[in-house]
C-alpha cells in the first residue's frame, strides 16, 4: 500500500482525500502508481499525463523523499520509502499562472 | 414558464443563477468546479435537467461534466478527445506549420430533440459528437479534413471551433464558425463541409476575400428564420439570407463594428443584439460605456441600450459565447463581462439589472427558460 498526494483541485475532482492510499501493480513505478490511481478516479484520466503516450502533462509535477521526479522514467522503480508506504508520491500542479 | 436558469462559466469555476418567472429576484448557486476555467456550461432543450459542463485548465487538462437534476450535482463524464486519420497542420502566430493539438472543449450544442445527442467544438479547431450523454465522443473529421487547414489560423484566444448551429428544420445541416478561419457548412449531418464566408472582408489577411481565414467571432439564427444568420466579425457585424452562401455587411451606424457576442431575440427574428468594442487592441467599450446595442430591423440601424448599464469607466469585456437570450415574454437578455458583472434584462433590453456583479471573469452565459 502507497500514499499519494494530490492537489486540491485534482483532490475535488476525484471527491477524495489526501493521503490517498493505492495498491499499484509491482514493480512500483510512476506509470504504475499513476494507472492504480486512475483506475480507481476514472475522472483523473488525462488530468496528471496524456491519455495515450503517457507523457506527463507540461504543468504537473512528480516528487517523493524531497526529489523532483518530474523527469525520471515513468517505468523507474520509485523510492524504497514510497514502496514501503512510508513517504508519499506528491502530485503537484506546478507554480504558474494564477 | 416557471423561470429562467442562466447558467454561467467563467475562469474559476461555473455558476447558476435562478429566477422565477418575473425575472426580477435571483439566487445564486456556486462556484461550481472552483478554481477551474468553465468554458461553457449548456442544457438539453429536451431535458431541462441535463446539463453539461466543460471544465479545462492549463494544468490537468479536459474535463467534462454532466449534471441531470440541473446543476445540483455533477459527474465527470467522457473526456477523451481524439482526432480520427490524419493530424494535419494549421498555421502558427508567425506563419509557420503546426499539427492539430486537441486543447480545450469552448462550446457545448445540444440536440434539441435527445439530451445524450451534444456536439462540442473544441481549440484546435475540430467538431466532435457524443451520443451517449457525453461518455464518449467522436470527431467528425470531414470538417478538419476540408482540405484548407493549412490556411486556418489561431485567432488570439486559440483556434477554436466557437459557435455551432444546428438547423431546426433539417437535420442534416450544421454550421460552425471557427477563429480564425470563417464559417463552414454541412449537408450531410457533418460528414462533408464547405466554407460559407464569400462577401467577408478581413483586412488583415493577404487576400482580404479569401475563402477561410477570416476571424469570425459568433454566428447567431432564429429557429423561425434558420436561414438567415447575423455574424459579429472581429471587425464588422454581417448578415446572411441564404444559410451563408453570401454575406453582406449590416454594421450601420454602430460606433464601432468590432465586438464578440451576437444574439437574437427569442420572438422577434429581426431583433439582434450586439456589445461594440472600442478596438481589437483595446478590449473595452467605445468612450468607458458599456452600452448593448439593438436593431430591430437585423441590421444597418442601431440603438444603444443603456439603462442600468455603467455609463462611465467601464472597461471591461463581453467574450463571444457569454450573451444569450430567454424564451420569456417579454424575451429576456443576458450577457456577462470579464468584470465578473451579470446583466439580465427582462424587457428585450430597454432596462437591465445587476444579477451578479463579483464573479470572475465570465466566459460564457446560457439561459434556460424552464417549463
Amino acid at each position: 500500500m502507497i500514499q499519494l498526494i494530490l492537489p486540491a483541485p485534482l483532490l475535488r475532482l476525484a471527491q477524495a482525500d489526501n493521503p490517498i492510499r493505492l495498491e499499484p501493480a509491482t514493480p512500483i513505478t510512476q506509470r504504475s502508481v499513476l494507472d492504480a490511481l486512475e483506475n480507481r478516479f476514472p475522472q483523473l484520466l488525462g488530468t496528471t499525463r496524456d491519455r495515450h503516450s503517457g507523457k506527463r502533462r507540461a504543468y504537473v509535477r512528480f516528487y517523493a523523499c524531497n526529489r523532483d521526479l518530474s523527469d525520471a522514467s515513468p517505468d523507474e522503480t520509485l523510492p524504497d520509502e514510497v514502496v514501503a508506504g512510508d513517504e508519499p508520491f506528491i502530485v503537484l500542479g506546478a507554480l504558474s499562472g494564477g | 414558464m416557471a423561470g429562467v436558469r442562466v447558467l454561467i462559466g467563467t475562469r474559476k469555476g461555473a455558476f447558476i443563477i435562478e429566477s422565477d418567472a418575473a425575472r426580477q429576484q435571483w439566487h445564486i448557486d456556486g462556484p461550481h468546479f472552483g478554481g477551474w476555467e468553465i468554458y461553457h456550461v449548456a442544457g438539453s432543450p429536451a431535458d431541462p435537467n441535463r446539463l453539461y459542463a466543460s471544465q479545462a485548465s492549463d494544468w490537468f487538462g479536459q474535463v467534462m461534466q454532466r449534471s441531470n437534476d440541473g446543476g445540483k450535482t455533477w459527474d465527470a463524464v467522457g473526456n477523451e478527445f481524439s482526432y480520427i486519420g490524419d493530424l494535419g497542420e494549421h498555421q502558427w502566430y508567425d506563419g509557420s506549420l503546426r499539427p492539430w493539438e486537441f486543447k480545450r472543449v469552448w462550446h457545448l450544442e445540444p440536440s434539441a430533440h435527445d439530451p445524450d445527442l451534444v456536439y462540442a467544438g473544441v481549440e484546435d479547431a475540430a467538431l466532435f459528437v457524443t451520443r451517449d450523454g457525453g461518455m464518449t465522443w467522436t470527431e467528425l473529421p470531414g470538417l478538419r479534413g476540408h482540405g484548407s487547414g493549412p490556411d486556418w489560423m489561431p485567432g488570439a484566444g486559440g483556434m477554436c471551433l466557437h459557435t455551432i448551429l444546428l438547423h431546426p428544420d433539417k437535420p442534416e445541416r450544421i454550421t460552425v464558425a471557427i477563429s480564425a478561419a470563417g464559417s463552414f457548412r454541412s449537408d450531410d449531418h457533418g460528414e462533408t463541409w464547405q466554407p460559407i464566408n464569400q462577401g467577408l472582408h478581413s483586412e488583415q489577411l493577404p487576400n482580404p476575400e479569401a475563402e477561410v481565414g477570416h476571424c469570425v467571432h459568433r454566428l447567431a439564427a432564429h429557429p423561425t428564420q434558420p436561414d438567415v444568420l447575423f455574424m459579429q466579425k472581429h471587425w464588422d457585424v454581417m448578415r446572411s439570407d441564404d444559410g451563408g452562401d453570401s454575406w453582406r455587411e449590416v454594421s450601420g451606424n454602430l460606433p464601432s463594428d468590432f465586438g464578440f457576442p451576437i444574439a437574437v431575440h427569442a420572438h422577434e427574428p429581426e431583433t439582434i443584439y450586439v456589445v461594440p468594442i472600442k478596438s481589437d487592441s483595446e478590449h473595452y467599450p467605445p468612450e468607458g460605456k458599456l452600452r448593448v446595442y439593438r436593431s430591430r430591423s437585423g441590421g444597418e440601424e442601431w440603438e444603444a441600450l443603456t439603462a442600468g448599464l455603467p455609463q462611465e469607466h467601464c472597461y471591461v469585456n463581453v467574450l463571444r459565447d457569454a450573451m444569450a437570450v430567454d424564451t420569456a415574454t417579454p424575451g429576456g437578455v443576458y450577457f456577462g463581462t470579464t468584470g465578473g458583472q451579470v446583466y439580465a434584462s427582462n424587457d428585450g433590453g430597454d432596462s437591465w439589472q445587476t444579477i451578479a456583479a463579483h464573479l470572475p471573469a465570465v466566459l460564457s452565459v446560457e439561459v434556460q427558460t424552464l417549463p
